[in-house]
C-alpha cells in the first residue's frame, strides 16, 4: 500500500514539475522584456518540492509509528491488559497479530478473536486515514508551489535552500547512526544491569548464559561473568594476530622492496582478494577444512585438538587480515622518505639491512596503526567464530582447545526469536556495549598513531 | 653493525676489505637480506597458497552440486482411480505408490520401503504439478525426470563408500541393488542442477535452491542502494564543499571514521533494537536489513565521494563560478559528473561487501527457513549469505556441496560487481 502511496506521490511530484515550468515559461513569456531570476524548471522543481518532500516524510514517519501505535490501541483495549507486564503485553499482541495473518496454532479464545477484529478495523482505518493525509498533504503542497510560481520569484534559491537541507540531514545521519547504537547498546545493558550487577558482568569468572533461562539461576551466582568469553576473544584474536603481522609485513617488505613491477601489480591483486571474500566463506572453509586438517595434526602429535579449535578460527581469521596488514605496511613504508632509504645504502647497508635497520623504524607507528586497527577487526569479526569457534566459555591458552567469543555469545543468544526481557537477551546487548569500547577504543589508539607518525615526516 | 668491531687491530684504522674475515662477513650480510627475501616470498606463497587452497575446495566441493542425479520412470496412470475434476485434492502419495507398484511388481514390505527411498520424498508431488500442467499425461504412460533422493544422489556421485560395512552407510545393500537395477536400465541421468538456481529453500537437500536467498540478497541491495547512494553523495558533497570548519563538522568527520570500523555484528544489534524493537519493522524483512547494510555501507560511500570530488581539479570549479553559476549549479552541473564514475566504482564495492555481509543479517532474523522467494521488501526473506549460513549447519551430506555451490554462487556475483567496478574505473576515471 506504502509502495503505491509513494509511487503516486512520486508521479504527483513528476506532473508538478512540468506543470510548475510550463507555467513560469507562459509567465516568462508574458513579462516579455523584464529579466527573470530563475530558470522555469527551477519553478518547477519548487514545485515538484512542495509536492513530494512533505508526504513523503510525512508516509516514512507515518510507517515508523503505525505498528507500534496499533499495537498500543489494541493492547489497551483488551480486557484485563492493564494487570499484564510489558513482556506479557509483548506475547499478546504477537499471538493476536499471528491469529491476524492466519498461522494459527491453537485455537484463539474469544478476546483474542475480537482482538483480532479491532486489529484488522485499526489497520483499514490506519491505511485510509493515511491515503487521506498524504493526498491532503500532496493537494496543499501543490498548491502552494503552484501559487509561488511569479515572474520575479527566485525558485533556485528556493530549490538549492532544500539542497542544502537535505545535505545536512544526510551529514547528520552519520551521527544518528551512532547516537542509536550507543543509546540502544546502552539502554538494554543498563535493563540487563538492572538483573546482574555490573560487577559480576565485568569481573565474573563463569559464563553459563543457557542455564540462566531458569529463574532460580537469574539472581546471579555469577552465570554473567564476561571474563572468560573475553579471555577467548582475545586468544583467537591472539592467534590470529600471530599469523597475519608476520606474514602481512614480510609479504609487504618483499612487494615493496624485492619484487620487480610486473610481479607487484600481479600479486598485490591477488592478495586483496584475500580481503574480499565474505568472512561466512572462511567460516565454512575453516569448519570444513582447517579444523579437520589441525585435528588430525594434534592428533599425529599426540594431542587431543577439539574439532572446533582456537587455532582453527584464529588461523583463518588471521588469513583474512593478512591484506589488511599487508597494504597499511605498504603505506607506512613508501611513507618513509626516500633520502633515509639512500643514505642507508650510501653506507654501504644491504638491502635488507636498510630494511630491517632504517625502513621498519621509521615505519613502525604506521605499522603498528594497522596491526591495531587489524586487532579490532579481529576482535569484532563474526561469522568466522560462529561457524568454527566453540559455545562454552573456557579459561585456557590450549589453542588446540575450543574457546568462545563476545561475537559468537552476542549471535547465539540472539538467534531465533527473542524477547526483550530475557537477561539472556539483554546480556548480549551488554556484551555488544563492551564490544563497540573495544573496537572505538582500538580505532581511536591506531588512528591517532598514524596520524601522529604522519606529522613527523 | 659498528664497522670498527671488524677492524684488525693495529691496521691503523683502515678496513682489510680483502681479508676472509671481511669476506665471512660480506656473505654473512648478504645471506641475511637473502633470508629476508626468501621469507618475503614465504609469506606472499602461503598467503596465496591459502587462496588457492580455499577455492580449490570450494570447487572440488561444490561442483557435486550443480549435477543432480535424476530418475526417469515410466509410470501409467490411466488405471489411477481419483477424482479428475479435482486432482489437487487426491493422494498422490498413495497414486504414486499403485502406479509404480504396478510396474515393477510385488515387493516385500521393508524392500517396497527400500525402493520407494529412492525417489526424492516429494515425486508425488513434482509429478502432480506436471500433471496439472498438462492432464493429456493422465491418459497412458508417460515418462517422469524426478530426482533421486539425497543418499542415493551421493552414491551415483561416486561419494559413498560402499566397501564400508553396511550398518555404517547411509545405503542398504537391498538399496543399492535397486539402485543398480535402475542404473542398468539406463534410467539414471545426471543433469544440469537448474533446481539450485530457480528452487526456493528445502529441507531435502535434492530440491533445495537459492532462488529465495538471490532474489532476497536483490532486494536487500536495493534497499542498501536506494538510500545509501543518495544519503551518501549529498553528505560528503555537504561535508567538502558546504560545511563550516567548527565543532560539530569536525565531530561528524570523526564519526564517519569510526562507523567504518564498528563491527558489522554491532550495527544487527542497532537494527534489532531500534528497527523491530522500536518501529516494529517485520522480522527477517529485507527493508530492516537493507537499511543495517545502509548504514554499513554509508561509511564507504562518504569517504570515496570525498576524495572523488577533491581529485576533480579547482580550474573547473573556478571556470563554471566565472560565468556565472550558483555554488550549487557549479557542483551540480560540473563537479558532481566529472567525480561520478569514481563514486560509482567505490558505491559498487560498497554494495559487493554489503552483498557478503552475514552477520547482521543474522540478529534481524533473516535466516529463518522460508521455502518461497520474497515478493517485496517487507515479506520475510534469507539472503545468499544467511542461506549458506543455514545449509552449512544442515546435518545432510547433500548439504555440504549445496553449500559450496551456493558459495561459489556468492563468489559468483562479486566478481561480477568487482569486474563492473574494474570497468568503471578503467573505462570512464579521468587522471587530471
Amino acid at each position: 500500500m506504502a509502495g503505491y502511496l509513494i509511487g503516486l506521490m512520486a508521479l504527483a511530484a513528476l506532473v508538478s514539475a512540468f506543470v510548475g515550468s510550463w507555467r513560469a515559461r507562459q509567465k516568462r513569456d508574458a513579462a516579455r522584456g523584464s529579466k527573470s531570476h530563475s530558470r522555469p524548471i527551477y519553478h518547477g522543481l519548487n514545485a515538484a518540492i512542495w509536492t513530494g518532500v512533505p508526504a513523503f516524510v510525512f508516509i516514512l514517519i507515518w510507517l515508523l509509528f503505525q505498528n507500534g501505535i496499533v499495537d498500543a490501541l489494541v493492547i489497551a483495549s483488551f480486557p484485563g491488559s492493564d494487570q499484564l507486564s510489558g513482556p506479557q503485553q509483548d506475547l499478546l499482541i504477537s499471538e493476536i497479530r499471528q491469529v491476524a495473518s492466519g498461522t494459527i496454532f491453537k485455537e484463539p479464545s474469544a478476546e483474542v478473536l475480537a482482538a483480532v477484529e479491532h486489529l484488522r478495523s485499526l489497520e483499514v482505518l490506519a491505511t485510509w486515514a493515511m491515503v487521506a493525509l498524504v493526498a491532503a498533504l500532496v493537494a496543499i503542497g501543490a498548491f502552494l508551489g503552484y501559487r509561488a510560481i511569479e515572474h520575479r520569484f527566485r525558485a533556485r534559491h528556493s530549490v538549492e535552500r532544500s539542497v542544502t537541507w537535505f545535505m545536512m540531514f544526510s551529514s547528520l545521519v552519520a551521527i544518528l547512526t551512532t547516537a542509536g547504537i550507543v543509546g540502544s547498546l546502552v539502554y538494554e545493558a543498563l535493563l540487563f544491569f538492572a538483573r546482574v550487577p555490573v560487577t559480576e558482568f565485568l569481573f565474573g569468572l563463569r559464563w553459563e548464559p543457557q542455564i540462566a533461562i531458569r529463574a532460580d539461576q537469574v539472581a546471579g551466582q555469577g552465570a554473567f561473568g564476561m571474563i572468560p568469553v573475553l579471555f577467548g576473544t582475545l586468544v583467537i584474536s591472539a592467534l590470529a594476530m600471530a599469523v597475519a603481522v608476520p606474514t602481512g609485513i614480510l609479504s609487504a617488505i618483499y612487494l615493496t622492496e624485492y619484487a620487480d613491477h610486473r610481479f607487484r601489480a600481479a600479486v598485490k591483486p591477488l592478495l586483496e582478494i584475500l580481503a574480499g571474500i565474505p568472512t561466512i566463506v572462511y567460516g565454512f572453509f575453516a569448519v570444513l577444512t582447517v579444523a579437520p586438517a589441525i585435528r588430525s595434526l594434534g592428533l599425529s602429535l599426540g594431542i587431543d585438538a577439539a574439532p572446533n579449535s582456537a587455532l582453527a578460527a584464529g588461523g583463518v581469521m588471521g588469513v583474512m587480515l593478512i591484506p589488511f596488514i599487508s597494504s597499511l605496511s605498504d603505506d607506512a613504508f613508501a611513507a618513509v622518505p626516500r633520502a633515509m632509504r639512500d643514505g642507508s645504502y650510501a653506507l654501504g647497508a644491504t638491502k635488507g639491512e636498510t630494511i630491517r635497520k632504517v625502513l621498519l623504524p621509521a615505519a613502525l607507528p604506521g605499522i603498528v596503526g594497522g596491526v591495531l586497527l587489524a586487532l579490532s577487526r579481529a576482535v569484532g569479526e563474526t561469522m568466522i567464530v560462529v561457524m568454527a569457534a566453540g559455545l562454552i566459555a573456557k579459561m585456557t591458552l590450549n589453542p588446540f582447545d575450543s574457546v568462545t567469543t563476545v561475537t559468537v555469545q552476542i549471535v547465539t543468544l540472539l538467534i531465533g526469536d527473542s524477547e526483550f526481557d530475557n537477561p539472556k537477551t539483554l546480556a548480549a546487548f551488554a556484551l555488544g556495549l563492551m564490544l563497540f569500547i573495544i573496537t572505538l577504543g582500538l580505532n581511536l589508539i591506531a588512528l591517532r598513531t598514524v596520524r601522529k607518525y604522519r606529522e613527523k615526516y | 653493525m659498528a664497522i670498527s668491531d671488524a677492524t684488525p687491530a693495529g691496521t691503523g684504522g683502515l678496513v682489510a676489505w680483502k681479508s676472509d674475515a671481511m669476506a665471512a662477513r660480506r656473505k654473512a650480510r648478504y645471506a641475511a637480506d637473502r633470508r629476508l627475501q626468501i621469507y618475503g616470498m614465504v609469506a606472499i606463497a602461503f598467503a596465496l597458497g591459502f587462496l588457492a587452497t580455499l577455492v580449490g575446495t570450494l570447487i572440488y566441493t561444490g561442483s557435486n552440486a550443480f549435477r543432480q542425479s535424476m530418475v526417469t520412470i515410466d509410470i501409467d496412470f490411466s488405471a489411477a482411480e481419483f477424482d479428475r475434476q479435482n486432482p489437487m485434492e487426491a493422494n498422490w502419495r498413495n497414486i504414486f505408490r499403485d502406479a509404480v507398484r504396478d510396474d515393477i511388481g510385488e515387493l516385500s514390505r521393508s524392500d517396497e520401503r527400500d525402493y520407494f527411498s529412492l525417489f526424492t520424498s516429494s515425486a508425488p508431488f513434482l509429478i502432480r504439478d506436471r500433471i496439472l500442467a498438462e492432464p493429456a499425461l493422465l491418459d497412458g504412460r508417460a515418462t517422469f525426470v524426478v530426482p533421486l533422493s539425497d543418499p542415493f544422489d551421493q552414491l551415483a556421485k561416486g561419494l559413498v563408500n560402499t566397501d564400508l560395512p553396511e550398518d555404517q552407510r547411509r545405503v542398504t545393500d537391498k538399496q543399492i541393488e535397486f539402485y543398480n537395477a535402475l542404473e542398468q536400465q539406463g534410467a539414471i541421468s545426471r543433469p544440469f542442477n537448474w533446481a539450485l538456481l530457480f528452487n526456493s529453500d528445502s529441507r531435502f537437500p535434492e530440491l533445495a535452491g537459492l532462488a529465495g536467498a538471490i532474489s532476497g540478497s536483490f532486494w536487500l541491495l536495493l534497499v542498501c542502494f536506494l538510500i545509501s547512494f543518495p544519503v551518501g553523495i549529498a553528505a560528503a558533497i555537504y561535508l567538502e564543499e558546504f560545511a563550516p570548519k567548527n565543532r560539530i563538522t569536525d565531530l561528524i568527520e570523526i564519526n564517519i571514521n569510526n562507523l567504518a570500523a564498528v563491527p558489522s555484528v554491532v550495527f544487527g544489534l542497532l537494527g534489532l533494537a531500534v528497527f523491530l524493537g522500536t518501529f516494529g519493522l517485520p522480522r527477517s524483512a529485507p527493508i530492516v536489513g537493507g537499511m543495517v547494510l545502509a548504514l554499513m555501507t554509508l561509511p564507504t560511500i562518504i569517504i570515496v565521494t570525498r576524495a572523488a570530488l577533491t581529485s576533480v581539479p579547482s580550474s573547473i570549479r573556478e571556470a563554471a563560478l566565472g560565468v556565472g553559476a550558483s555554488k550549487h549549479e557549479a557542483i551540480f552541473h560540473h563537479i558532481l559528473p566529472l567525480a561520478m564514475p569514481s563514486i560509482m566504482t567505490g558505491t559498487i564495492i560498497g554494495l559487493a561487501q554489503a552483498l557478503g555481509e552475514t552477520a547482521p543479517l543474522l540478529l534481524i532474523g533473516m535466516n529463518a527457513f522460508i521455502t518461497s522467494p520474497p515478493e517485496g521488501v517487507f515479506e520475510a526473506s534469507t539472503a545468499l549469505p544467511t542461506q549458506i549460513y543455514i545449509w552449512a549447519d544442515s546435518p545432510e551430506r547433500g548439504f555440504v556441496a549445496r553449500t559450496s555451490a551456493a558459495i561459489l554462487v556468492l563468489l559468483g556475483f562479486l566478481v561480477v560487481m568487482n569486474g563492473i567496478a574494474i570497468f568503471l574505473r578503467q573505462r570512464f576515471e579521468r587522471r587530471w
